[in-house]
């Protein structure tokens, strides 16, 4: 597919290095020289300097029969005037990514007037995001499948957790609870276990199951299932405002740390139900007098990496039950893990994959047995695609244990009726499943690709 | 410094050298020449050692800058070893040292010779020699780039290595097609070429291996007496036109035919190259009208001669050392010159040329106000500090390696005016000299050691100084 990408920064670059190596072609167009020179000595790309909403340059990039431009640059209204332009110059679909609350009001309209196929506003994504692991407090990350029927949920296995020592295939014995553990990562290598692989202390697993199920398991291995109460976010920016939106109606008490007065007063303002402290989110006695010692969970979401991983770090060290740190930049993501912080959200990260789900959805769209999601896992280095199988194909109705598949790979669930299944060796995949399949092969298009050639 | 990654280059480029080998062969057996086993020793060579190199990919697949410059430098100096087995083994060239100046004059389409009867040579021989103009003309890892899956994307490090001049721009979003396209062209111009030859009655053998010299800037005649032999009017002006044509960048025969935009008529590049290839013949004819018996003689061996030259092909028309040393020494100066960047030609590059000559004017300026604000435009864009200074650099290594070549060629007591021609040639990879090493002359006559400085020139020459440079320079191979 030929894609256009308007601005090449944090975003820009790590969207066009990850649709670039799923294969699609790429122009990026970006005012900075350097930026274009960084990317296309890392990507196999082609650059063009320029204003991204100037007539030459856009006819340059050949927008005409671009399927799809992204605009991704600093300002909203740069970036809704490049797609308008675009989408006048013959590009099939665009993508603004537009920060402004006000644009969001009337979302419907506003994409129907400007004709996006989406806008993307990168604050509300990871506040959703934030929300969905908030909901299980043990977990690092949780993924939705099946429209939020199926979790996908990554845990760190603490020194003193009974899951040492056991082998995958004990666990369903010990704990009475059907789970699948899709993925392990120990150490620096991540592979996909089979039953009998012996988990040890420090591994990050990531399992699935039925919501009972997991809440079953959960509470059988003693990450007591304790409800997140009381939240206490530091940094009153976008992300926390939405944060707190989507957390309104959920029965959390809210207090968010925010040093400049005019965005305290605007969020009381804008959320009364919230408790706005005005002060230095990295002054520990400010932090120990709000209450950070007695809070279910840490967000910590101010404009800077440094404060976020200091602030995280106290709030470890002060055993808060779930600490959230924001990080912008994403290559942070490994180090960050080697010193106790592992439950990192990225607006960068969660912006990328949502447009790569978006682009993958378009490539499928057409195509039988196509994706419905993909989620990237453990620093992109494994997937987890949900297919939906919609036309017949030889391997549906045969028993999985007779099929032949890859080794890579595991069918994690498969969704029948809206009933989940933990797949066995004598589970087939039928026709209108939906199956969601766990794989370190990247770039996995097809449900046929799970069978070994 | 990735090793595992050079070498698995290295290995993939050897597969191919394997089956470029075979093509020489394929002429070998048409014309029943009973040399088979000089091909076929260095086509299994290169590709058992293809295919132990290039066994397993390595996990750690990333290349910067430097690997870019090692894998380019290594591949070319490798490769014109297997290109010059045949030719050594079969003994048509007796010394090794010979064979392998012979080879790389070729890869790097310099077009020097070492031989003295170049007619005795077999026909296989000769298309082995003048193939290697042809694919070293637009880059052999170009050649390969064609092939690579689109997964690796970090080739363009090699590509700008390889590409000459300042700046590497890609045609279109992915390498692999740029790579084709550039092919493309170079391809069904040579084909064009090839078809007009054969209509100027020259012999398709003939045809074949002339248009090869033309298209890679090369310039191995097969014939003694190069384009002269033939005395045709007609295809010394097909000829010119087509090195004029190889001199400029591909890129604006793309956008011009591709993208039908006139972009490519407005480049300031290609403004220059014609600017000055105009003047030159200008000049030439004034100096040398008493050589010629009328204007028309006089505008057909003068204009072959100075595309020639601008182009660093090197083909001969007439014997251009008889002419006036005014005019001798335009030709010299045209060699440093050489065609356009992103061309298949030689030399400092036009480019270069016309950015130095803004930044002199701009420093003219800056002298006389020294408050003023001056900013040196190319191609309607800046052209910043950085590329600025690129340039000098370059152009001081550049004399530098120049100086140095000249002291060891000296060695061999020629006269100045041809050992500075010998070195100007190589360097630029023009072809023939002046005097001792003129039209009618070749390089047979120096040492072993003379013939390495100016092996190593072609290459520097061709591979603009950086990669073969850093191949001497011990921090490259320390471990950080």
């Amino acid at each position: 597919m030929k894609i256009v990408v308007i601005g090449c920064g944090k975003i820009g670059y790590a969207l066009v290095k990850s649709l670039s190596e799923e294969g699609h072609e790429l122009v990026v167009i970006d005012q900075d020289v350097e930026a274009i020179e960084d990317i296309v000595s890392v990507s196999d790309v082609l650059g063009i300097h320029g204003h991204g909403a100037n007539y030459d340059i856009q006819v340059e990039a050949d927008v005409k029969n671009a399927n799809l431009t992204i605009a991704v640059t600093n300002s909203d209204e740069l970036n809704i005037v490049c797609c308008m332009m675009a989408k006048k110059m013959g590009s099939r679909h665009t993508i603004a990514r537009v920060r402004n609350t006000e644009y969001f009001k009337y979302l419907q309209y506003m994409k129907e007037q400007l004709g996006l196929s989406l806008m993307l506003n990168p604050e509300a994504q990871t506040a959703i995001e934030i929300s969905r692991i908030l909901r299980f407090p043990s977990a690092l990350k949780v993924e939705a499948f099946a429209k939020g029927g199926v979790d996908l949920i990554e845990l760190k296995i603490k020194n003193d957790s009974p899951l040492i020592g056991l082998s995958l295939a004990a666990i369903h014995p010990k704990f009475k609870a059907k789970i699948l553990v899709c993925t392990i990562k120990r150490n620096d290598d991540v592979f996909i276990p089979d039953g009998n692989v012996v988990l040890q202390e420090n591994d990050a697993i990531y399992l699935t199951a039925s919501k009972d199920q997991m809440q079953l398991f959960l509470e059988a291995i003693g990450s007591k299932k304790k409800q997140t109460r009381k939240v206490m976010i530091i940094g009153g920016g976008r992300i926390a405002y939405y944060l707190a939106k989507e957390l309104q109606n959920s029965n959390v008490q809210i207090t968010i740390i925010e040093q400049d007065l005019a965005k305290c007063e605007s969020l009381s303002e804008n959320l009364p139900f919230v408790t706005v402290i005005h002060g230095d989110g990295t002054d520990h006695e400010l932090l120990d007098e709000e209450g950070l010692l007695t809070t279910d969970a840490c967000v910590a979401l101010t404009g800077f990496d440094e404060e976020n991983v200091v602030i995280s770090l106290y709030a470890e060290s002060k055993n808060v039950h779930k600490v959230i740190t924001k990080v912008s930049h994403i290559r942070l993501d490994g180090l960050l893990d080697s010193i106790g912080i592992n439950c990192v959200v990225s607006s960068n990260v969660v912006s990328v994959n949502h447009i790569t789900r978006y682009v993958r959805a378009m490539v499928n769209s057409k195509r039988s047995n196509s994706i419905v999601t993909l989620y990237n896992l453990v620093n992109n280095r494994v997937e987890a695609i949900e297919f939906s199988v919609t036309e017949a194909a030889d391997y549906l109705d045969i028993p999985l244990s007779e099929l032949k598949l890859k080794s890579n790979l595991l069918i994690a669930s498969i969704i029948r009726e809206r009933k989940l299944i933990i797949p066995e060796g004598k589970s087939t995949i039928q026709l209108n499943d939906k199956v969601i399949v766990v794989t370190t092969n990247k770039y996995m298009k097809h449900l046929e690709e799970i069978l070994e050639k | 410094m990735n090793y595992k990654m050079i070498k698995y280059n290295l290995g993939a480029v050897l597969k191919i050298e394997s089956i470029l080998l075979v093509i020489p062969l394929i002429v070998s057996f048409i014309y029943q020449e009973n040399n088979y086993m000089y091909f076929l020793i260095p086509i299994v060579i290169s590709l058992l050692l293809g295919q132990l190199f290039s066994y397993k990919k390595p996990e750690n697949k990333t290349i910067h800058a430097k690997e870019g410059f090692i894998t380019v430098a290594l591949v070319w100096i490798i490769l014109s070893f297997f290109s010059a087995l045949p030719l050594y083994l079969s003994q048509e060239i007796p010394s090794f040292t010979d064979a392998y100046f012979e080879t790389v004059s070729g890869f790097t389409t310099t077009g020097s010779t070492i031989l003295n009867d170049i007619e005795a040579l077999s026909h296989s021989m000769l298309f082995i020699r003048s193939f290697n103009h042809w694919i070293g003309g637009m880059g052999i890892l170009v050649f390969a780039l064609m092939f690579i899956p689109t997964a690796d994307a970090r080739s363009l490090q090699i590509m700008k290595a390889e590409v000459p001049g300042p700046i590497v721009g890609k045609l279109v979003s992915r390498i692999k097609m740029t790579a084709r396209i550039l092919y493309i062209i170079y391809a069904v111009m040579t084909a064009i070429l090839v078809i007009l030859l054969c209509f100027g009655g020259m012999p398709l053998f003939d045809s074949l291996l002339s248009a090869f010299g033309t298209a890679g800037t090369g310039g191995f005649a097969i014939k003694s007496n190069s384009i002269q032999y033939y005395n045709s009017a007609y295809i010394d002006i097909v000829i010119t036109v087509f090195m004029i044509l190889f001199g400029i960048n591909f890129n604006l025969f793309y956008l011009s035919i591709a993208k039908k935009t006139i972009k490519a008529m407005k480049s300031e590049e290609l403004k220059y190259y014609l600017l000055i290839i105009g003047a030159a013949i200008l000049l030439i004819m004034v100096n040398a009208r008493g050589i010629f018996p009328n204007i028309f003689e006089n505008f057909r061996h003068v204009s072959f001669q100075v595309s020639s030259f601008i182009t660093t092909t090197g083909y001969t028309s007439t014997n251009f050392d008889l002419w006036p040393n005014f005019s001798r020494d335009v030709l010299l100066l045209l060699m440093f010159i050489g065609g356009c960047a992103g061309s298949t030609a030689g030399g400092l590059k036009v480019s270069r040329i016309v950015i130095l000559f803004k930044m002199g004017i701009k420093q003219i300026k800056k002298t006389l106000h020294p408050h003023s604000v001056a900013s040196v435009k190319f191609e309607e864009r800046k052209a910043d500090d950085a590329m600025q200074s690129s340039i000098t650099a370059y152009l001081f290594i550049y004399l530098l390696l120049f100086v140095a070549s000249m002291m060891i060629i000296s060695l061999d007591q020629f006269d100045f005016y041809s050992n500075f021609s010998a070195v100007a040639t190589s360097i630029n990879n023009v072809g023939p000299g002046f005097n001792a090493f003129g039209a009618t002359s070749n390089f047979s006559a120096l040492s072993d050691l003379s013939k390495w400085t100016m092996t190593l020139n072609m290459l520097i020459g061709r591979l603009e100084i950086y990669p073969i440079l850093l191949l001497f320079i011990p921090t490259t191979w320390r471990e950080k």
